[in-house]
């Protein structure tokens, strides 16, 4: 974009830097001691340069919103376009928004993870644009001469008393000269919102449909295409290469061994896909050689602690649960672009974690981290895929190695069969029931240890909580592990088992597998005591929020109506992220070997939904990914090697396999917007459960169900 | 290397290539045509759909030499010019997209069930096999019938 200097660009440097009383509360709202979860303590990380966000005007009248996050699909940079735009009172289609590169300087607060985005961004974001406008309204009233006070402002536009009128574009130089701001720089209240709140379809909308939307190996001129040869089994190594018949095909550029296989750059990805096959590479197999789903599955189990409490009542009811490994399986496999020069580098990749990328490619390829560029680039989905960067830095080497700018491609089967992916994990659960009543509760979890060596870990520490553990999963499991209902004294556990695969956090991370756990032995619980399933939740939830949302999808879904034998309706809650949710879906188990979900209801309060039409987008497709993990889509593990390779046995679900008819209520604002993204996934997934085993009379108790 | 002729998108093409390359890695390495997206290589997951000769099929399995003398649209084809077709206006007005990477392929197939069969069924919506991984398929299925009138 072209953009003729100068113009306004407001960086605030710090809450006490011109915003005004009001502004500095929002943005000191969280502290030590109000850290109650994962998004307070991310929050609180990110604070110290929560305020360094940028926002331009140009003289051409755009409005130009640097965000430091990624966009794969959750819509954050329509989110921030609104929220901007709200506050400056500026058009909607006038605003651009622009993917910040890495900035070191952000520290803690360029992580796009665990559905903090917008808890972080709300408060300084609006700063940032109040601050905008207020300039604005400043240089106006020099212009017009008049009490700034006098002006009003309405999309992008300045309005004096007398008629007089000044675009933002026009006044973007002189209030680049503006030190003090006539007109306090606060928010709105709330009441005043026009925007914010209002369901509004996303800005990238056009680009997407006529295909001109640019991931990273669609960029122009963007080097030469790339693919690597990997060892058959996760954690393999090349012990021998013969290049010579793959480097004498057609269109091939370069050879390059790097750790994790053997690149092969070439004119077209047809000529380097052709050419890795023509390697011939001996490989050991690594540590996981010998390792399979049953003895995974053994030493989980075998790892998972006993119940520490004595039975504290007269019955119990004590399950075991254990879940698959699951890739995220992003649409878009991992991809980044890199040129590596002798004394600088410049990537293009869809990172979450920008820094640390930058940082960690810098490292492996010799450079100081200050001589490496890095681009975050739309990608298409994540689901906590692209918080690491393993492409990234592969690309940077193999760049290095051949000396010409890269496009380096996982295939398919490379991302299911080395990607990360959520760890297979175990758990044992008891209730135990005194006189009708749940007097205790214990769950153990047992999984391999989730990787969080992008940054989150750090965050975590800076924001007070190493001492917490000294293992940053437990200070995650700690943080964001709750049992949302008074029954009796809960105990919940974590057990890492350590075993060498690549792990990730996947959407709600061990929420996916715990919370869901938890919500299908509520189930039990009731089925036990003979109580109503949403009964049982209504009388011993403690949020009224939660027991709002529960009672939304109870009535809309017409919870308990007359079903035919073989299908039912089932239930599920979920509270994360200053969020609350629940799903009700209705399933049909007549066709055991394809059981479908034929509707889903869901009732959500995110606090205050910036755009309740993408909230619902992401509820609804969180719904698909519940119904996934928990009917068909996982991994299996021979001898150290992933069995699946694509969406043809790795079964997300398709069309066919999802609901006709999907309602998604969203409740009334009751404050600052809480996370999203990942709050779905532990109700779906539980609510699908419960749904089989009401149609089936069997309580699932391995997932995928299809096994 | 041989030299093979097609219309794209309403124009005549010439490319050099290998016979058996896909027609994907053409389009998108030699041609610089990247709407049609890479997700599977195999014919799976359909993220590449495209038109040949009006029917939808999957360039990543299909080599170049077999597209020679035929017509290939991709999603840069879809529209006249500024003015959308009428599936991708109902995404528009849907809402559909979230990551975006299958839509291209999601549009071109939704475009050439409606060409076959202008009034689809729940049923025959069922039929389109694109995945999406960001679970947009209530709203897809809403923009066909919405397409459909």
């Amino acid at each position: 974009m072209a953009v003729a200097a100068p113009v306004l660009t407001v960086v605030v440097r710090s809450v006490d830097d011109g915003l005004g009383p009001n502004a500095s509360a929002a943005g000191a709202s969280v502290g030590v001691s109000d850290v109650v979860d994962l998004t307070d303590a991310l929050t609180l990380a990110a604070l110290p340069t929560a305020y360094l966000l940028k926002i331009e005007v140009t003289s051409e009248d755009r409005v130009v919103v640097h965000v430091p996050r990624a966009e794969v699909g959750q819509g954050i940079t329509t989110t921030m376009a609104i929220v901007a735009a709200e506050e400056l009172d500026a058009r909607l289609d006038g605003v651009d928004v622009v993917l910040d590169d890495a900035r070191a300087e952000l520290v803690w607060n360029q992580l796009t993870g665990a559905s903090n985005s917008v808890h972080a961004l709300y408060p300084p974001m609006r700063a940032v644009a109040a601050a905008t406008r207020a300039r604005l309204v400043t240089a106006a009233a020099q212009r017009f001469g008049v009490d700034a006070s006098t002006l009003t402002t309405a999309d992008s536009v300045v309005h004096a008393p007398d008629g007089r009128t000044a675009t933002y574009g026009s006044l973007s130089a002189a209030a680049a000269r503006v030190a003090v701001p006539a007109v306090a720089p606060t928010p709105k209240d709330p009441s005043r919102f026009t925007l914010i709140g209002v369901p509004t379809t996303r800005l990238d909308a056009r680009d997407i449909v006529t295909g001109r939307a640019e991931y990273a190996l669609d960029l122009p001129g963007a080097g030469a295409p790339t693919v690597v040869a990997r060892a058959p089994t996760i954690g393999g190594s090349v012990l021998t290469v013969d290049d010579a018949a793959a480097r004498a095909m057609p269109g091939v550029l370069g050879v390059a061994r790097i750790p994790s296989g053997v690149a092969v750059a070439a004119t077209t990805f047809g000529e380097a896909l052709a050419a890795r096959d023509a390697l011939r590479i001996t490989w050991d197999p690594g540590p996981n050689a010998g390792l399979s789903d049953s003895q995974i599955r053994s030493k989980l189990r075998d790892a998972t602690p006993g119940f520490a409490l004595p039975p504290l009542g007269t019955a119990s009811v004590a399950r075991e649960f254990a879940f698959a490994f699951a890739p995220h399986a992003p649409l878009e496999v991992n991809t980044c672009v890199a040129d590596v020069r002798r004394d600088s580098a410049e990537l293009w990749y869809g990172a979450k974690s920008p820094i640390v990328a930058a940082q960690e490619v810098a490292a492996a390829i010799g450079l100081p981290s200050e001589k490496v560029t890095l681009h975050v680039v739309r990608a298409g989905g994540s689901f906590g895929h692209r918080l690491f960067f393993d492409p990234a830095i592969e690309a940077a080497l193999v760049s290095q190695a051949l000396g010409r700018p890269v496009r380096l491609m996982w295939t398919r089967n490379d991302d299911v069969r080395h990607g990360r992916m959520r760890p297979a994990s175990y758990h044992k659960v008891r209730a135990t029931l005194l006189l009708g009543a749940v007097s205790g509760y214990e769950h153990h979890m047992a999984t391999l240890p989730v990787d969080f060596s992008h940054g989150l870990g750090e965050a975590l520490s800076a924001a007070g909580f190493g001492a917490l553990s000294p293992a940053v999963t437990q200070s995650v499991f700690a943080l964001s592990q709750n049992v949302p209902y008074g029954i009796g004294a809960a105990v919940q556990t974590l057990t890492d088992v350590p075993l060498a695969f690549p792990t990730g956090s996947w959407r709600s991370i061990y929420s996916g597998q715990a919370a869901t756990v938890n919500e299908i032995m509520v189930d039990e619980i009731a089925r036990a005591l003979r109580t109503d399933p949403v009964a049982f939740r209504r009388a011993r939830l403690t949020s009224a929020r939660t027991r709002a949302v529960l009672d939304q999808v109870a009535s809309v879904g017409r919870w308990g109506r007359s079903m035919a034998p073989g299908t039912a309706q089932g239930v599920a809650i979920h509270e994360e992220y200053k969020s609350v949710v629940a799903y009700l879906v209705e399933i049909d188990c007549r066709s055991p070997q394809a059981p479908r979900v034929t509707k889903g209801v869901c009732a959500v309060d995110v606090g205050r939904a910036v755009n309740p039409r993408g909230l619902a987008a992401q509820m609804q497709g969180v719904l698909i990914d519940g119904l996934s993990m928990t009917l068909h889509a996982g991994l299996h593990i021979d001898n150290g090697a992933v069995r699946e390779g694509s969406y043809s046995d790795y079964r997300f679900a398709r069309m066919a396999d999802s609901p006709p008819d999907v309602q998604v209520i969203v409740m009334p604002p009751t404050g600052d917007p809480g996370g999203a993204g990942e709050l779905g996934f532990p109700a779906a997934a539980a609510a699908v459960a419960n749904a089989y085993a009401r149609a089936t009379g069997t309580t699932p108790t391995s997932f995928p169900i299809a096994g | 290397m041989p030299s093979f002729t097609f219309t794209l998108n309403g124009v005549s093409t010439t490319v050099t290539a290998a016979a058996e390359e896909p027609l994907l890695w053409v389009l998108r390495d030699r041609l610089g045509v990247t709407g049609p997206k890479y997700g599977c290589g195999v014919g799976v997951c359909k993220a590449c759909t495209s038109h040949l000769d009006g029917v939808a099929f999957n360039p990543c399995i299909t080599p170049v030499a077999e597209c020679a003398g035929r017509a290939v649209t991709t999603i840069e084809g879809l529209a006249a010019g500024d003015d959308l077709h009428p599936v991708q206006q109902a995404w528009i007005d849907e809402d559909v997209a979230q990551c975006g990477f299958c839509q291209p392929g999601q549009i071109m197939a939704a475009a050439a069930l409606l060409a076959a069969n202008p009034h689809p069924t729940d049923a025959d919506i069922d039929g389109i096999d694109n995945v999406c991984r960001c679970g947009t398929y209530v709203r897809i299925r809403a923009a066909i019938h919405r397409a459909a009138g």
